[in-house]
């Protein structure tokens, strides 16, 4: 399990690689952590004739708070996101979902930009990126673009990435103040790419009522996907939960593969979308219970 | 143009620090960093067990992080510190996680055993004192088919005791 | 913190054999010093082999075009099956059926994944860019993937030769079964199907081979396990006398669980390409060859019958058999299907069985060893019906069992079907299960979780464990006129060599080829205590050399035989030296033999400490002056033992054997809650209790036991080698091939009962199977508890728990309202279908003409790089369809057919490439619709073999839909030039559009 030859191209720094990649195109593939990349190659269904590793640019591994967003570099590992206090208190979604990508060994390689160009239907990244409603910084020689995360990914594998691009930041929204998160999961084990996820941010208002939400759902189709919840907006949080849950399945059209039915993943989606909305109102409720 | 370009095919000599020492060998660009280490280096404890970063038996220190040495090239090494299980200890000696792996029997055919006592090195450096859960969750990052993994939690368990009175 | 040696025997101890001692492995193990097979260069010049695989489950091979991989540089050779078919036979087996088995495919390929060239080259890396230039032009024949089709005789032949996929049907009859069923008071059928799966050692296969000349011999150094009674088979299919193979084992193998075993089909295949290659060939398994094409448990159908008195004696049993042997069967199969055949009665006292044996071939992988052998198969019918039976009989579980086992004073007992069994306290063992299971508290607790609604069940299963086998077992699957054509085969050697050298060195030599079973740590321990020596004096050594070592055909790691029989020979080689050494001793000391006790490294006149002198110097007298050795010794310590245990005789014209020497004892307990929402299985308590008989080391013990259980865990909950129903293999990575980790297996409460086994001289039995033949059956037992239904299959997954627990049909069947791309038939059937609509910019006939131009389809197609019309309504196209990275490029032929004229058309098309192949049929319709545009309806149905279909298998499906949306784009974008709209509004209208197409 080797991969094919392929010449080796090292950018010092964003702007080299994307010439390259603009001189290659197709021909080229970046590898990052290689948490994807790495296995596609060694199985040889990845045949690229050159690789370009972006694993030492510096630019690409910053975590930066701009007026409200935060960018992280597309370099930036699952693990270094993962101690970032900034990650923790800027965007606390994506400090819940990284713990369920993949383990301890391979987070310590695998980046953020990496995740979300590969685009996996159930990686927890991309569908927090989705539920935050945060964007894809992509860069080429043209320029840079800016790209909503909810139009980037096109389905299982496939994005809007164009093949002189490259992913060099995510930007997420800074989470207000007083927002609550909740992700979470069900993996046949533990590590493995999810089933069904789903992620929840929320804002209650002083009366308990809902004045900010958004939800996401991955696994489920192509693609992770934020689920239309505006009619959910001023209703008593109290109930939402459940009808929250049938809102999403009943708005989704879930692959199946040969060993998860879509009635299975319909299941499931009603039961993590409970999950989330349900622990990100319990945490809503203890803030408020500690402020009072 | 400070790019660094290999041809594909190309011989290049690499040089890297392995277990706190200088060493250089021949690759080519697509070589797997841990054919590189172990045919190139010698350094036959990291051990090869699927080639697509799921086993863990691979599993090094690569600049004092656990990594899998499968889905990295010898390409992207130059200059790395690396440490493999050769140099988790002094030569001829354990250090106190090997200790307590044979106190609790905590291997048998040893072929995961490499890899799994790098990633525990590097954890036990960020989690000095890790309950179960924990070590679960970051051997979780292995497969071993001998053990059923009881005998290794506990292994970790006492040796993460006996570094915390240690330390 | 300071970094100490590690000394294994640190304590002393007045007896070594059942301290748990710490094993001496582990300071090469810990340290990285350990070799195993891939480290070593034994000799110079080796080359790298690479193996060129079928990417079908069936199919004639009707050219190989070599040419180009060839001219590679820094290929050396690539070669064919048929380059040496010539220099091998077909592997002998014990079926008298006219089936040859060759490791690599001559003429025809039978599953995915066989052999089907070698290229040979400088580096593994350009041996598998070798492989990549190999051309081969396969006749795709139709594949026989499904087992109960295949014994119904339905499908393609595989084997020609035969005529016919059933191989054997054997049928036998113990007691008075007929009698039995006929007059009981009641009757529980049960059928099930046992799904394959494999243990996946961590350390792959490796093979280093090299042929000389003068004499033509061949040395093959292998991670092979044994047994190697397949020895002298592989020297017949390679045509040299047994002595001119020589097989050597590395100083350590990374696992092996039986499956290294088949390590034997590339032991012959890269000695005849080192014979035809002219060089030493050094071959290492990757992951993906190893599950797709190494080896697996076999895959069973089966039915099982009880008769029970009212007041629960099990009073008869009838099993059906039917047993996937893969595509070939390969020795020593069919062994799995006759490992349990003598002991048929499980720990029970019933005297009336009948079985029927049928074995099958099918286009999958061959089968072998693999931990339990045959057991979990077995254990899953008997223990399943035991169950089943109590919850009939209202009878708990437990005491249904009690009621049954065969009574403590009994033992020997001889089983119906020839088993000898030789000690064992069944009841003993349950008491102490349920005590330490708690099972009072966890039946309150059930009945507790079940007022409140939730799933919360129990699960027994018990079992004898068979352990070293009779070498004459397997001949079972032959008839008594065959076995007596053939001639008797019985017994299980097993030998052990203990040398001492002039400086007074103690070595051991063992043939038992561990494979972390810490075989070195139990013989010194066992040496230790013979010689009064520290575990740590005596260095034990496990290679194999089978032109040195005392091995024979029962040699190996295998059915627990350690120790059962190993240990035997170790024990009694011990008692030879120290006699001697006492000899020798005696006569230093003037005193007689008798009055010598070996001590703390001595060798002392009992009762007088100050009457010895040091065991070194007492052995080394025998180097350096045998002149003056006294009368009754020999020059020289060397002594060699080799142990056969009596019990086990050759099998009787009623088909009896006594099929093991040991037969321990297992009682497992699973109380597991299930979440009737998601299918998530939680083992609340996990209880196993052993009978092993003495406990050589209670540390290696505990090990063996929790790994055996993990093996059982993995197969319960996780583990599948899936195929589709075209034959297409679905595993092929450790992704998709799911072991448990840390998080998932449980902790587990352990107990032992020992009886000691009368015969080996340290009582210990066999053990190492253990729970992985009982952990299935005891888990699939709770799962049927908690969900109050019987129709368990395994593996548990998620999603088939979830099913069971909703009154969802347990095999994944999609809702075809909801999904727009699903698998049909069955779960793993592979066929991707899917259906949608769009709404196109131009009227019918404008849509009709663009999709029926082939200049215009050139366009239309993704990735499309040209297309020829090759007669009215067949064209070919060559595509590159790349995803993520993933590019292949693809030739493809599609016919048109059933045309109507600006209304329907169907599409039949084939493609084949790099990474796969897949043929689909595609249905077309249009109808006009209001602004001139056309309403296009379309459904599909695709099929998807080879690389992608192997790893890539879940996302197959999207990814389907994606080309599909992409091909009806760029239809837009041909039609409407002008005004064509972006892409993300023209996704959603075709995502919104559709019903999901």
């Amino acid at each position: 399990m080797k991969p094919v030859a392929f010449d080796y191209y090292r950018p010092q720094a964003l702007s080299e690689a994307v010439a390259l990649l603009s001189d290659m195109g197709d021909e080229a593939t970046i590898l990052a952590g290689g948490m994807t990349l790495g296995p596609m190659l060694n199985l040889r269904v990845a045949r690229p004739r050159a690789v370009i590793d972006i694993s030492r640019i510096p630019a690409l591994k910053t975590i930066s708070v701009q007026s409200n967003v935060v960018l992280t570099g597309a370099g930036v590992t699952q693990s270094d996101a993962l101690r970032s206090e900034v990650i923790q208190r800027e965007v606390p979604l994506l400090a819940m979902a990284l713990p369920w990508v993949g383990h301890f060994q391979t987070r310590n390689r695998g980046t953020l930009g990496g995740s979300v160009a590969h685009a996996d239907p159930s990686a927890e990244i991309p569908l927090a990126l989705v539920t935050y409603g945060g964007a894809v910084v992509l860069q080429s020689r043209r320029g840079q673009r800016r790209v909503p995360a909810r139009e980037f990914f096109l389905g299982a594998l496939m994005t809007q990435r164009r093949s002189d691009e490259i992913i060099a930041a995510l930007e997420w929204p800074r989470c207000a103040p007083n927002a609550s998160h909740a992700f979470a999961e069900i993996a046949q084990r533990h590590g493995d790419f999810a089933i069904v996820a789903a992620a929840c941010s929320l804002r209650l208002d002083t009366l308990d009522r809902v004045e900010e939400l958004s939800l996401g759902v991955g696994g489920v189709e192509g693609r992770p996907i934020a689920v239309a919840v505006n009619s959910f907006l001023r209703r008593p949080a109290g109930e939402i939960a459940a009808d929250l849950s049938e809102h999403a399945a009943a708005n989704l059209t879930p692959m199946e593969d040969h060993s998860v039915s879509a009635d299975y993943r319909t299941a499931l989606t009603k039961v993590l979308v409970a999950r989330a909305v349900s622990s990100a109102l319990d945490v809503a409720r203890q803030r408020r219970g500690h402020l009072q | 143009m400070t790019t660094l370009h290999r041809a594909a095919g190309e011989r290049f000599t690499l040089e890297l620090t392995l277990n706190g020492r200088p060493r250089c060998g021949q690759a080519e660009p697509r070589m797997l960093l841990c054919d590189f280490l172990r045919h190139e280096l010698q350094a036959f404890g990291v051990h090869v067990g699927c080639e697509h970063g799921v086993c863990g038996a691979c599993t090094i220190l690569v600049d004092g992080r656990a990594v899998r040495s499968c889905t990295q090239y010898a390409s992207q090494a130059d200059g790395a510190e690396i440490v493999t299980v050769e140099g988790l200890a002094q030569p001829g000696t354990l250090n106190e996680v090997q200790r307590a792996f044979a106190k609790h029997h905590a291997l048998q055919c040893g072929f995961c055993t490499p890899g799994i006592l790098c990633s525990v090195a590097h954890f036990l450096r960020e989690t000095p004192h890790p309950d179960e859960q924990q070590i679960r969750d970051m051997l979780s990052g292995h497969i071993c088919r001998c053990t059923g993994y009881a005998s290794i939690v506990t292994a970790i368990l006492e040796a993460a005791t006996a570094m915390a009175k240690d330390a | 913190m300071v970094d100490r040696p590690l000394r294994t025997a640190a304590i002393t101890s007045k007896r070594w054999v059942g301290a748990a001692v710490a094993r001496k492995e582990d300071q090469a193990l810990l340290t990285g010093q350990a070799r195993f097979i891939d480290d070593l260069s034994p000799i110079p010049g080796l080359r790298f082999a690479a193996i060129l695989r079928s990417p079908h489950p069936h199919a004639r091979i009707r050219r190989i075009d070599v040419a180009q991989a060839r001219e590679l540089p820094g290929v050396w050779s690539i070669v064919t099956g048929k380059d040496i078919a010539d220099l091998i036979g077909p592997v002998p087996s014990v079926v008298k059926a006219p089936l040859a088995y060759y490791p690599i495919a001559i003429d025809k390929a039978r599953y995915v994944g066989e052999p089907v060239a070698v290229a040979v080259a400088v580096t593994r890396y350009i041996a598998e860019d070798a492989c990549d230039l190999i051309q081969v032009e396969y006749e795709v024949l139709p594949a026989v993937s499904n087992l109960q089709s295949a014994s119904m005789g339905e499908g393609a032949v595989i084997h020609e030769s035969v005529g016919s996929n059933v191989i054997s049907r054997r049928s036998f009859s113990y007691g008075n079964p007929e009698a039995a069923f006929a007059v009981a008071d009641r009757i529980f059928e049960f059928s099930y199907s046992f799904p394959r799966y494999s243990s996946t050692p961590i350390e792959t296969l490796g093979v280093i081979a090299q042929f000389e000349r003068a004499p033509d011999r061949y040395t093959v150094w292998s991670n092979f396990q044994g047994p190697f009674v397949v020895q002298p088979l592989m020297a017949n299919a390679l045509r040299v006398p047994g002595h001119r193979l020589r097989l050597i084992t590395p100083p350590s193998s990374g696992g092996s669980f039986g499956i290294k075993q088949a390590a034997l089909s590339y032991i012959v295949l890269m000695a005849a390409v080192s014979r035809n290659a002219g060089v030493p060939v050094k071959w290492i398994e990757d992951r993906a060859e190893h599950l797709t094409a190494a080896s697996a448990s076999s895959d069973r159908l089966g039915t099982v019958a009880a008769a029970f008195t009212k007041d629960g004696e099990l009073t008869a049993l009838r099993f059906k058999n039917t047993a996937n042997m893969g595509a070939h069967i390969r020795p020593p199969e069919p062994a799995s299907l006759y490992r349990m055949h003598a002991a048929s009665n499980g720990c029970y006292k019933v005297k009336n069985i009948s079985i029927d044996n049928e074995l099958v071939v099918t286009n999958s992988t061959p089968v072998g060893l693999n931990r339990g052998y045959g057991g979990p198969q077995f254990y899953f019918a008997l223990e399943r019906i035991m169950e089943i039976a109590a919850r009939g009989l209202a009878i708990d579980p437990a005491e249904l069992r009690r009621r049954n086992f065969i009574s403590a004073g009994v033992f020997p007992y001889k089983a119906p079907a020839g088993a000898v069994f030789d000690a064992g306290d069944y009841a003993a063992a349950l008491s102490e299960l349920l005590r330490i299971a708690d099972y009072d508290e966890l039946k309150r607790r059930r009945d507790e979780a079940r007022r409140a609604g939730r799933l919360f069940g129990i699960g027994l299963a018990a079992g004898v464990e068979p352990s070293g086998s009779n070498m004459g077992y397997v001949s079972l699957a032959q008839t008594a006129e065959d076995r007596h054509r053939s001639g008797p085969k019985s017994g299980a050697n097993a030998s052990a060599i203990l040398a001492i050298d002039p400086s007074g060195q103690v070595t051991l030599r063992l043939c038992s080829c561990p494979n972390g079973q810490g075989h070195a740590t139990v013989a010194a321990q066992i040496v230790a205590d013979a010689l009064g020596l520290n575990p740590d004096d005596v260095d034990v050594i496990t290679e194999v050399d089978t032109l040195t070592s005392a091995w024979s055909i029962a040699s190996g790691n295998y059915s627990n035989r350690f120790a059962a029989i190993v240990v035997d020979a170790v024990a009694k080689c011990a008692e030879q030296v120290a006699d001697k050494i006492k000899l020798l001793a005696a006569d230093a000391l003037n005193a007689s033999p008798e009055e010598i006790e070996l001590h703390e490294g001595y060798a002392r006149v009992r009762g007088q400490s100050n009457r010895g002198l040091p065991f070194r110097r007492a052995a080394a007298r025998a180097h350096w002056d045998p002149a003056g050795l006294p009368d009754n010794s020999s020059p020289g310590i060397h002594e060699a033992v080799i142990v056969s245990p009596r019990v086990l005789a050759s099998s009787d014209d009623n088909d009896r054997i006594a099929s093991a020497v040991t037969f321990g004892f297992v009682v497992d307990l699973a109380a597991i809650e299930i979440d009737r929402k998601t299918g998530a299985i939680r083992v609340d308590k996990y209880a196993s209790v052993h009978d092993v008989g003495t406990q050589l080391n209670p540390k290696v013990v505990e090990g063996q036991v929790h790994g055996g259980f993990a093996h059982g865990f993995g197969a319960a909950l996780f583990e599948e080698l899936a195929y589709d129903q075209q034959g297409n293999f679905l595993s092929g990575t450790f992704a998709d091939y799911l072991c448990p980790t840390a998080a998932e297996v449980p902790n587990i409460d352990i107990g032992h009962v020992e009886t000691r086994s009368p015969l080996n001289a340290l009582g210990a039995k066999g053990m190492g199977d253990g729970s992985s033949m009982l952990t299935p059956a005891a888990i699939a037992n709770a799962v049927a508890d908690a969900l109050g239904r019987d129709d368990i299959s395994l593996p548990l997954t998620l999603r088939r728990v979830w099913a069971l627990a909703n009154g969802r049909d347990p095999i994944a069947k999609a809702s075809s309202s909801v999904s727009a791309i699903r698998s049909v038939a069955s779960a793993g059937s592979g066929v991707l279908t899917g259906k949608g609509e769009v709404t196109l910019s131009a009227p019918v006939e404008e849509v009709w003409r663009r999709l029926l131009d082939p200049r215009e389809l050139a366009a239309i197609i993704p990735g499309c790089r040209g297309l020829t019309q090759d007669g009215p309504d067949s064209y070919s196209a060559q595509v590159v369809i790349g995803v993520a990275g993933v590019r292949g490029t693809y030739q493809a032929r599609i016919e048109l057919r059933d045309k109507r004229q600006g209304r329907s058309l169907r599409l039949v098309g084939k493609a084949s490439g790099g990474l796969g192949f897949g043929s689909g049929s595609g249905f077309v319709s249009l109808r006009p619709e209001a602004g001139g545009r056309t309403r296009l309806e379309y459904r599909y149905e695709a099929d998807v073999g080879g690389k992608v279909a192997t790893v890539g298998q879940r996302m197959l499906g999207s990814v389907m839909r994606y080309l599909i949306a992409q091909f009806f784009h760029s239809l837009e974008r041909q039609i409407r030039p002008a005004s064509r709209p972006g892409w993300r509004t023209w996704w959603s209208r075709l995502r919104d559009g559709g019903s999901g197409g």
